[in-house]
């Protein structure tokens, strides 16, 4: 067996959220807690949660834009920690990012060319005259014209500069792309189109690809194994089909019963989990649901559950989730539409 | 691609630069065009002050002392004779040229500095702001005349003390400006893409404050014209007999009920100076803001 694209392996990272006086740190936000995860080449994995979860400093993380506190990113079987600057500079042609906001991620003050054009400079030999060639290419390629190089990032609209940072995430060639939340910036009807141009993409080019967002619904989609995050830490992975049909751990069940915006009806049946995410300067001890969770037990608030992965590799950190079973659950999301809101609902769904 | 939105400039291919975009803002505001238009007649008044002045600016005549102003002599004389219109002109001169140095001096040492703080954070971070602060403490003008009285009178010392006088400003706010920006997704997406330390502070940071230093350097220039009038007038400046508006004050107060024109005219040609500058930079400010699209 060939070992994973990407290895990330009992990752941490602490920001200072206070600082005394004198500059020593007061409070430390637990960002990421403990987080493994693998993604295969050619794989999408979708990094799901709540905001302020940590999914993009895992993304970040990943790119070693940040440094871990602690544990390991593994890339093609190359620990990034100690990785020379040679390596590092290649790692950065494979690796690539699109973030969520295209209004913020494009340079105002250079045009959609020489964006463009900057990855290619970096990591290629090519020529001025090849270089252009391959800047027409990569804007053909996500559905631009080659007369759009020219221009500046305020003359486009937000799904067409979504376009121009996904041609510039393509433009190295990279293995993986880290896509944090490429669609909630956009426009409902545009949303379709971008997730539609990446999956094509991704087949085309062979992309392994960590998706991130908090709405489940987009993920069903797009993606090839799903990772729930609450407060920095992995609740539950698993295949995407088997998340939906067999959602096991209480977090993973409300997020899903939350996809559907829908009547009053329906919001009686859904599993919503009471309060607010607690702080993560703080975060409560043993499971860190335990707080919100309706089935928590004495255990819960002591021990940390392990994040135990199943046969089908699906893997759910809960101590109880053998207890809490799917089933009712599946009944509570499935009964709240009404023959007409369920034509309204398919009608608005990224066709497949 | 079907449904794909099309930019609204697709027929004529010249784009549509951020700097065109300010100029096209710019145009717009009526008080920032006034000011704009004074300062480049100021600008061309200094250059050309030999051909517009009708008199020696320093030439004496003991026969023509405090002549009240006339056709012969626009703006009158003062106490040695000396034309006070070809005096105003070639004040111009030393306004204008203080101005720009000192704010050239400050924008050339505060943007290194505030650039290098915010990059490297840290102790140098701490001390540079420290020092700032202090410096920002302290009234601009006692600080610029204690500067210039220690470097002895003349008006390069003159420039070098308001400068230096200055340049907390820049500091601070390019550090802070570039605090900002490097946190954008830009910035990041560009250390993602692999770009060096260098070019990500030149290609992208800069390029990005330096409308708000723009925005400054203009507000500046007017302060600092006011500070080299000061200096000037207590003597720290522009040396005699070289005419400069704050000396040629000076020279007036002693005269204030018997020839106000000495004063009026100077204190004019400052007050006008000062105020173009001021809505030159506020038109700039309205017209670089990038929250504006
Ligand atoms: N540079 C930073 N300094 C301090 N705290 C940070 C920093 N970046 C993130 N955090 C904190 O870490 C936690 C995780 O942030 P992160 O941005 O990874 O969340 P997220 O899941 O991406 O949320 P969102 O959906 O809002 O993007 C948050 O509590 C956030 O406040
Ligand atoms: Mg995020």
């Amino acid at each position: 067996m060939t070992p994973p694209l990407l290895e990330v392996r009992n990752l941490k990272k602490q920001f200072v959220a206070g600082r005394s006086l004198f500059g020593r740190a007061t409070a430390t936000v637990n960002a990421v807690d403990d987080v493994s995860l693998t993604v295969a080449q050619g794989e999408t994995l979708a990094l799901v949660g709540e905001s302020g979860c940590g999914k993009s400093t895992v993304g970040r993380l990943v790119l070693r834009l940040i440094e871990p506190t602690a544990g390991s990113v593994t890339f093609a079987g190359r620990d990034l920690a100690t990785m020379p600057r040679r390596e590092l500079q290649a790692f950065r042609a494979s690796a690539q990012l699109i973030f969520q906001d295209p209004y913020a991620s494009l340079n105002p003050r250079m045009t959609i060319g020489e964006t463009l054009s900057e990855p290619l400079m970096l990591h290629t030999a090519l020529g001025t005259a090849e270089r252009r060639d391959r800047l027409g290419e990569l804007l053909d390629m996500v559905g631009l014209k080659p007369i759009h190089a020219r221009r500046y990032p305020h003359e486009f609209s937000g799904g067409q500069r979504q376009r121009v940072a996904i041609a510039r995430a393509l433009a190295a060639s990279p293995k993986l792309i880290v896509c944090d939340e490429p669609v909630s910036a956009l426009d409902v009807s545009i949303r379709a189109q971008i997730l539609n141009l990446l999956r094509d993409l991704q087949a085309k080019l062979g992309l392994a690809l960590i998706f991130i967002s908090h709405d489940l619904s987009v993920v069903k989609h797009v993606a090839d194994r799903t990772a729930v995050m609450y407060l920095g830490r992995i609740v539950e992975t698993a295949p995407t089909a088997q998340i939906f049909a067999e959602p096991r751990h209480p977090y993973t069940q409300a997020l899903l019963s939350a996809i559907p915006i829908a009547t009053p009806a329906a919001r009686r049946d859904r599993r919503v989990l009471p309060g607010d995410p607690p702080s993560p300067i703080d975060p409560p001890a043993g499971c860190h649901l335990h707080t919100r969770c309706p089935h928590v037990a004495a255990i819960c608030r002591t021990d940390v559950p392990p994040l135990a992965t199943d046969a089908d590799s699906h893997a759910t950190a809960c101590h109880r989730w053998r207890d809490i079973g799917a089933d009712g659950f599946r009944i509570a999301v499935e009964q709240p539409f009404s023959p007409t809101l369920r034509r309204l609902v398919d009608a608005f769904r990224p066709t497949t | 691609m079907t449904a794909l939105e099309t930019p609204h400039s697709e027929i004529d291919d010249t784009s549509d630069t951020p700097t065109r975009r300010a100029w096209r803002r710019l145009r717009r505001r009526k008080s920032a065009m006034l000011g704009l238009v004074i300062v480049a007649a100021l600008v061309a008044v200094a250059l050309l002050a030999p051909w517009i002045a009708p008199f020696d600016p320093a030439k004496q005549s003991y026969t023509m002392v405090r002549k009240a102003p006339s056709a012969l002599n626009w703006f009158g004389t003062d106490e040695s004779g000396r034309d006070l219109f070809s005096r105003v002109v070639f004040g111009a001169r030393a306004s204008l040229l203080a101005g720009l140095v000192s704010i050239a001096i400050a924008l050339g040492l505060g943007m290194p500095i505030g650039l290098l703080s915010a990059y490297r954070g840290g102790w140098t971070d701490t001390i540079v702001s420290r020092i700032t602060d202090a410096m920002l403490a302290v009234p601009f003008l006692i600080l610029a005349i204690a500067l210039a009285a220690f470097l002895g009178p003349s008006l390069s010392n003159a420039m070098i003390a308001i400068g230096v006088t200055s340049m907390p400003i820049f500091i601070r706010l390019t550090r802070g400006q570039v605090m900002a920006v490097k946190v954008e997704d830009y910035v990041e997406a560009a250390r993602a893409v692999g770009n060096p330390a260098y070019r990500i502070a030149f290609r992208h940071i800069l390029p990005n404050i330096m409308p708000a230093l723009l925005v400054q350097a203009t507000l500046s220039i007017a302060m600092a014209i006011i500070a080299e009038a000061s200096l000037s007038f207590l003597g720290l400046g522009q040396q005699p007999p070289a005419p400069s508006w704050g000396s040629m004050l000076n020279s007036a107060q002693r005269f204030l009920t018997q020839a106000p024109w000495m004063a009026i005219y100077p204190g004019l040609a400052i007050f006008l100076t000062v105020l173009s500058f001021n809505l030159l930079g506020d038109g700039l400010r309205d017209a670089l803001d990038p929250k504006e699209r």
